[in-house]
């Protein structure tokens, strides 16, 4: 392989030339949010400058170009998933709307009382709640497989918790609080053999590995396009298109109608259905920018150079005394959970701040992950493409300086 | 190093984070309540015990972060031995000092909890300092057992 061109990448994300209390900014809270290309900023201001208009409505030539530049970002992003149409893909606010369409049409057409839905101890609280609202509606109940201390799903106890009852399991591909990859294919495979469908949250998946829905074979996948190097405000919903089909709509408005008349409405098809309404025309724009961009770049190039970051992160944090790893998977995402003897992590975040060093700290929208590891919350350094060993060498001596000045 | 933050985190506490006072749980309180704060996770349980319309003695337990632990541990001692008048008054000017205006601040009161300053510019920070006090409040005010930031 030949090297990864991270300066280059660097050159593109005009914040990161930001400083922070005059020091320069090092960012590591890409699971929160990632930042933005050049190219996916100025293919905002382009359509706002050149191509804007409503989507869909109008016959004047800005409306279609409008509505090509959305329309070809649809595409854009069937082809970086590998869907079979472009039928299969809705644009949602992010991955939280999207699991909450899911739970409200799919959801409330196929699951009753009795029923079971299957989720896992490491999900984030959007692929929890909408699940728990629909469980109080319906009288259907929620399983919770267990994980283990590494911060992986243990398998046995999964497949064990998979009934007859079972209408959907929901997974997380990857962990936004551990950095765990889950055995996706495997579950997969189990849920086929029972006809039970399967979603997968893939807000922190997608922009760290080559996906594919048709080869997963997955009947949701969802992700949100702010952690994909895009604006935030949009996201998608992949379903499989019968899937789809045979789901009432979400909400009524604007452009999911084909007819409407005061007796009777009919429906708009895919993916239009699930679109009520002027959607979020640029950031979808945007989001078509941000995968050129990453596909130009290779996503099999961007996970291996992730990987590469971790491991060398890991190997030094595994150094640092008193420095604890929280989610240590096997499999796993360029994400480094932690918490140091005796200092908070709230101290952690505010102390590296001061330094220019940009984490998280809490609890990460994940607050039964933290129930199960005793700790109150952690410390989160996340990467992205564009970080680099330098700037991993700047958070372990801050880390360091920190210990010492707590003494 | 960490110079930007001498404001925030001075010596003090520091000593009240690595030693706090009156951590302890206390038999037979006539006070006892919960504070949380579900931003952070920081969990305490605040013990009071009265007499009359006193705070004879007060004492905490829990985790937090380095602020919210001198804040509570600091709190409990300035507590000590003061009506349930004096106390809300404490209260308000500590909220004063950490969210409002550094004029309308009476530093002869305030006492050693003015190292708790420096938080007022951080934001994200009030709520640690803060908890301690929101928690005393519902205590006093006799409040359901459990009380949150949020
Ligand atoms: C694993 C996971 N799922 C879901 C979400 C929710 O995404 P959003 O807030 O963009 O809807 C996040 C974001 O933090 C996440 O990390």
């Amino acid at each position: 392989m030949t090297s990864f061109p991270v300066e280059k990448i660097r050159a593109d994300f005009p914040i990161l030339k930001e400083k922070i209390r005059n020091k320069p900014l090092v960012y590591l809270d890409n699971a929160a949010t990632c930042q933005k290309p050049l190219a996916v900023i100025d293919s905002i201001s382009h359509l706002y400058m050149h191509e804007y208009a409503n989507v869909h409505r109008g016959v004047h030539t800005l409306s279609i170009k409008a509505t090509d530049r959305y329309e070809g970002a649809r595409e854009k992003v069937k082809n970086f998933i590998n869907a079979k149409s472009t039928k299969e893909i809705i644009f949602v606010k992010g991955t939280t709307e999207a699991i909450n369409l899911i739970a409200q049409t799919f959801g409330k057409a196929n699951i009753s009382a009795g029923d079971e839905i299957l989720i896992t101890a490491m999900e984030h609280h959007s692929n929890i709640v909408p699940w728990q609202m629909l469980c109080e509606e319906t009288g259907a109940i929620l399983k919770v497989a267990p994980i283990n201390l590494q911060g992986e799903l243990i398998y046995d106890e999964f497949e064990k918790l998979i009934s007859n009852k079972t209408k959907l399991i929901s997974v997380v591909h990857m962990s936004n609080a551990l950095g765990t990859v889950n055995p996706v294919k495997k579950i997969i495979v189990t849920a086929k053999v029972k006809n039970i469908p399967v979603l997968l949250d893939g807000a922190q998946a997608i922009p760290h590995m080559p996906i594919d829905v048709q080869d997963l074979d997955c009947d949701f996948y969802v992700f949100s396009g702010h952690k994909l190097y895009a604006p935030s405000g949009v996201g998608v919903l992949y379903g499989k298109q019968a899937l789809l089909e045979a789901m009432p709509p979400y909400q009524g408005g604007g452009d999911m109608i084909r007819k409407v008349t005061f007796e009777d409405t009919e429906y708009n098809t895919l993916p239009y259905k699930f679109e009520a309404g002027t959607p979020s025309i640029a950031d979808v724009v945007g989001l078509g920018a941000a995968i050129d961009y990453l596909t130009d770049i290779g996503m099999d190039n961007i996970a291996n150079y992730e990987a590469e970051l971790l491991d060398y992160a890991t190997e030094k944090a595994n150094k640092i005394k008193g420095l604890k790893i929280i989610g240590q998977a096997k499999e796993k995402g360029a994400i480094l959970s932690f918490v140091l003897d005796k200092i908070h992590p709230h101290d952690i975040g505010t102390m590296l701040d001061s330094l220019g060093i940009a984490i998280r700290a809490g609890h990460h929208c994940a607050m039964p992950v933290m129930d199960f590891f005793e700790v109150p919350a952690t410390a989160r350094a996340s990467f992205a493409m564009y970080n680099t060993k330098a700037e991993i060498d700047a958070l372990m001596a801050g880390i360091e300086q920190l210990i010492e000045v707590f003494g | 190093m960490f110079d930007d933050l001498r404001d925030l985190y001075q010596e003090v506490i520091f000593d009240h984070n690595r030693n706090p006072r009156n951590y302890r749980v206390m038999e037979n309180a006539d006070r006892e309540v919960e504070g949380f704060n579900p931003l952070c996770g920081d969990r305490l349980t605040l013990f009071l015990k009265m007499d009359g319309d006193v705070i004879t003695d007060a004492s905490f337990q829990g985790s937090g972060c380095a602020i919210s632990t001198a804040s509570v541990s600091l709190m409990t001692e300035i507590v000590k031995g003061k009506t349930e008048t004096e106390a809300e008054a404490l209260f308000k000017q500590f909220h004063e000092m950490t969210t409002g205006k550094e004029e309308d601040v009476d530093l002869e009161a305030i006492g050693k909890l003015a190292v708790l300053a420096g938080v007022r510019e951080y934001p994200a920070r009030v709520k640690c300092a803060t908890l301690a006090w929101h928690t005393l409040d519902a205590a006093l005010k006799n409040e359901e057992n459990s009380i949150s930031t949020e």
